[in-house]
C-alpha cells in the first residue's frame, strides 16, 4: 500500500452552466418578473451550491469527472490526455484539493504541489524579495525553508539586481520567472503540472518541462497533463485518457496516445467516386479518386514530419486534344497558403489519368493540412476543388533535445548545415 | 523510507470544527498574509501610518461640535472630545477589521481558485492587520490625555482583556459576512450600512449611561458596548468597569465566532465553485 502515491476512487465532480432565462414578453410580465427577480436571483445563487438530488440530472448540470478510478505508483509519471473541457484540469484542481469532489475520494500520500498556480499571492506594491516569502508560503512553504533556499531561488531567477524593486516595476517575463523560481524549489513528492494553464512563452515553457524531467528523474511522482503527445510519449511512462469526464483508457502511453490520436483527428484521407454523374468536374474531366499515401513501412494513420508522403490524383480525362496540367496548393490550419505546385503540361488520351504528388520527408512543419486540387486545360474549363483532402502531421520525437514546444515555422526542411573550425586557438592572441 | 503525510480528498459532510492542527502548519502563511496587509496598506502615501490617526480624529472633531457642541450630548463628565475618542479608537478597529474581513474572501478569490490552505485565514488576516492601525490610534490619545491631564485608572489592567474580546467579535462577524459574501455579493452592498447602524447603535456618541436600566443586560449582548464602555472605565475613569455588560458581550461574541467557524467551514467547500 505505501508505494501507491495517488488513489483515486469513483471521483465525480459535478458543475452547474449556463443557468436558463425565461424572457418575458408582455410589459406586465417584465413588471413583476422584475419584482421577482430579487427571488429569481436568489435561486440562481443558491442553486451554483446546491444541487437537488431526485435522480435525474437538469439540463444544466454537467459532470467534469463521472466516476474516475486509478492508481499511481511512487516515482511514477503519468501523462493525461484528452480534448479540450474533457475533465484533465478538473482532476489535477481536485487533486489539489480546491474544489471539492462531489462524491468519490482520492488518497493522496506524500506532500503535492502544482505547476499551475505560478505567482499565486504576488503582489505588486511588494518587492521582489517579499513575495519570494509570501509566494513561498503561499504554495506551503516554511520561513526556514523558504530562508534557507533564497539565493537559490533568486540565482535562478536571474532577477538578482531587482530583488529589492516592487514586482510592478518588474516586466512581466521577470515576473514569470521569479514566481516559476519559486515553484521549481518546492520539493514535493508528488508534482502536479497543467501545461495547458502554465501560459508563458516558449522559453518558459521548456524551463518548466525541463524542471518536470529532473523531478521525475530523482523518482518523484508526476502527473502531467498535456496537448502536446511528444512530450507526453518521451517524459511518460503511462498514460490515462479521459473523454467527457469519463476515464476512457490507462495503460502504456504509446497505446493510450495513439488511440487519442485516431479518435480525434480531422482527416480526409481519402476519396472514391465510383458514379461519374455525381463525381465533381465538367464535360472535360470527372474525379475518380483522391488520396494521401505513403511508402511502405510507414504508419498512415500517424504521418509525422519523418513521413514521406504521396498525394494521388484519378481522373477521367475527355479531352485528347488539349494541354492539360495538374496545381496543387497547401494550406495549413492557419489557413498560410504552404506552398502552390503545377505539373509538366501534356496531353493524354481519353481515359483515366492519374497524378501523384510527392512531398518528401523533413519538409512540412507539424500541423493540419487541406489540399485545394486544380486541373487547367489549355483552351478549355479546367475543374478547381478545395479541400479534396485533409490529413494531419504530427511531431516526432526530439530525444535528447530537451525541448517539446512548438518548432516555429511554416516548413521544417532538414535543411544541410556545415561547421568547421576556421582557426586554433592560439591565432586568437589578437582578441585579448 | 521516510513515512509520508496522506491526504484523503473526499467530500464532506455536515460540520466540521476549526482544524487548530493545520492552521498551525500554515502559521508562516498567516503571519506573511498579515504582514503583507500592515505593509501594502499604506504604500504610496505621503502620510503612511498618520492616516490611521486621521480618521478618528477628524471623526472626533466633528462628533464634537455635533453632537457635544449642538446636540449637548451628555459625557459623563469628561471632555466631549476625548470622550469620543476614546470609543472612537475601538470602533475605529472594529469597524475597518469587520469591512475588510468580509470582503477578504472576494478580493482574494485568485488565490482560493489556485491553491490550498486553511481558507480561514483570510478572513482572519484583516482582523489582524487593523491591530497596527489600533495601536497607532493610541498615541494621538496619550497626547490628549496629557492635554487635559486625566490619568488611566487601574482597571487598564483589564485593556489587553477588552481587546482580545474586541479581536474576538471582528473575527466572529468577519467570519459569517466573508463566507455569505463569496456568494451572494449583495453584502458588499449592504455592509455600509451595516457599519452606520452599528455605530450609532454603539456608545460612541453617547454614553451608555443614557439607555435605561431594564434594557442595559439585553444592550450588552451587543460585544462592542461594553469593550467601548470598559475603555472609557479603564482610560478615562468614567464609571466602574461596566462587568456586566462585558460579560454579557462575551458571551454572544463567543458564540457569534463559533457559529461563525461552523458556518464559514461549512460553506468553505464551495468557495472555488462560487468564487
Amino acid at each position: 500500500m505505501s508505494d501507491i502515491a495517488i488513489k483515486v476512487q469513483n471521483l465525480s465532480k459535478r458543475y452547474r452552466i449556463g443557468l436558463k432565462e425565461e424572457m418575458p414578453d408582455t410589459l406586465v410580465g417584465a413588471m413583476t418578473a422584475w419584482l421577482k427577480s430579487p427571488i429569481a436571483n436568489f435561486r440562481q445563487l443558491r442553486k451554483l451550491s446546491h444541487f437537488s438530488d431526485n435522480g435525474h440530472d437538469p439540463d444544466d448540470i454537467i459532470w467534469a469527472l463521472k466516476d474516475v478510478s486509478f492508481k499511481v505508483k511512487q516515482g511514477e509519471v503519468v501523462g493525461i490526455i484528452g480534448r479540450n473541457g474533457a475533465g484533465k484540469s478538473t482532476l489535477l484542481k481536485i487533486l489539489s484539493r480546491i474544489p471539492e469532489p462531489t462524491s468519490g475520494r482520492a488518497i493522496i500520500n506524500g506532500r503535492v504541489s502544482s505547476l499551475l498556480e505560478v505567482g499565486t499571492g504576488f503582489h505588486p506594491e511588494l518587492t521582489g524579495r517579499e513575495n519570494v516569502y509570501l509566494n513561498g508560503t503561499v504554495l506551503g512553504m516554511s520561513k526556514i525553508e523558504i530562508d534557507r533556499k533564497f539565493d537559490e531561488i533568486v540565482d535562478f531567477s536571474g532577477v538578482e539586481k531587482f530583488i529589492d524593486t516592487p514586482v510592478k516595476r518588474y516586466s512581466s517575463g521577470m515576473q514569470v520567472r521569479l514566481a516559476f523560481a519559486v515553484a521549481a524549489h518546492l520539493e514535493p513528492e508528488i508534482l502536479l503540472v497543467d501545461e495547458v494553464l502554465a501560459v508563458g512563452d516558449a522559453g518558459f515553457q521548456r524551463k518548466c518541462l525541463g524542471k518536470m524531467g529532473e523531478v521525475a528523474k530523482e523518482g518523484r511522482t508526476v502527473l502531467f497533463v498535456s496537448h502536446n503527445m511528444t512530450a507526453v510519449q518521451t517524459l511518460c511512462s503511462r498514460a490515462i485518457r479521459i473523454d467527457e469526464g469519463h476515464l476512457m483508457e490507462n495503460g502504456e502511453v504509446n497505446q493510450v496516445v495513439a488511440t487519442y490520436l485516431n479518435s480525434n483527428e480531422t482527416k480526409l484521407l481519402e476519396q472514391h467516386w465510383n458514379d461519374p454523374q455525381t463525381a465533381p468536374g465538367n464535360e472535360n474531366a470527372k474525379m475518380v479518386y483522391a488520396g494521401v499515401l505513403t511508402e511502405p513501412g510507414y504508419d498512415i494513420n500517424h504521418l509525422t514530419i519523418e513521413t514521406p508522403i504521396n498525394l494521388v490524383f484519378r481522373f477521367l480525362n475527355f479531352r485528347s486534344a488539349n494541354l492539360l496540367y495538374l496545381n496543387l496548393l497547401l494550406y495549413n490550419q492557419e489557413n498560410i497558403c504552404v506552398f502552390n505546385t503545377v505539373s509538366k503540361k501534356q496531353s493524354y488520351p481519353k481515359g483515366i489519368v492519374e497524378g501523384i504528388c510527392q512531398i518528401p520527408a523533413h519538409f512540412l512543419n507539424d500541423n493540419v493540412y487541406t489540399v485545394w486540387f486544380l486541373i487547367h486545360y489549355l483552351g478549355a474549363d479546367g475543374i478547381s476543388i478545395k479541400n479534396i483532402l485533409t490529413f494531419e502531421i504530427h511531431d516526432a520525437n526530439r530525444e535528447g533535445l530537451g525541448w517539446y514546444g512548438k518548432w516555429a515555422g511554416v516548413v521544417r526542411p532538414n535543411l544541410e548545415w556545415s561547421l568547421r573550425a576556421t582557426s586554433s586557438y592560439s591565432n586568437l592572441h589578437h582578441y585579448e | 523510507m521516510k513515512t509520508l503525510n496522506q491526504t484523503i480528498i473526499e467530500p464532506k459532510k455536515g460540520w466540521q470544527l476549526i482544524d487548530w492542527q493545520e492552521l498551525r502548519e500554515y502559521k508562516d502563511l498567516f503571519y506573511f498574509l498579515v504582514w503583507r496587509d500592515i505593509k501594502v496598506l499604506y504604500k504610496q502615501t505621503i502620510l503612511g501610518f498618520v492616516w490611521a490617526i486621521i480618521r478618528p480624529f477628524f471623526s472626533m472633531i466633528v462628533f464634537s461640535v455635533v453632537f457635544g457642541r449642538l446636540a449637548k450630548v451628555p459625557s459623563d463628565g469628561v471632555p466631549y472630545p476625548i470622550f469620543a475618542y476614546t470609543a472612537l479608537i475601538p470602533w475605529t478597529y472594529f469597524s475597518t477589521a469587520m469591512s475588510s474581513s468580509t470582503q477578504s474572501l472576494i478580493s482574494n478569490a485568485n488565490m482560493l481558485s489556485k491553491v490550498y490552505f486553511p481558507r480561514l485565514i483570510i478572513p482572519l488576516t484583516p482582523v489582524l492587520a487593523k491591530l497596527i492601525d489600533f495601536a497607532i490610534a493610541f498615541l494621538l490619545l496619550g497626547v490628549m490625555m496629557v492635554w487635559y491631564s486625566i490619568v488611566p485608572t487601574w482597571n487598564v489592567l483589564f485593556l489587553p482583556y477588552l481587546i482580545i474580546l474586541m479581536i474576538l467579535t471582528a473575527s466572529g462577524i468577519g467570519m459569517w459576512l466573508s463566507a455569505l459574501a463569496i456568494q451572494y455579493r449583495d453584502v458588499r452592498f449592504a455592509l455600509q450600512f451595516l457599519v452606520q447602524l452599528l455605530m450609532y447603535a454603539a456608545p460612541v456618541v453617547w454614553p451608555v449611561s443614557l439607555v435605561p436600566a431594564q434594557y442595559r443586560l439585553l444592550y450588552g449582548l451587543y460585544p462592542m458596548a461594553g469593550i467601548i464602555e470598559g475603555f472609557r472605565s479603564a482610560l478615562l475613569g468614567t464609571n466602574p468597569m461596566p462587568w456586566d455588560l462585558i460579560l454579557m458581550g462575551a458571551l454572544s461574541a463567543t458564540i457569534i465566532a463559533l457559529s461563525g467557524a461552523f458556518y464559514f467551514r461549512r460553506l468553505e467547500r464551495i468557495f472555488a465553485d462560487v468564487a
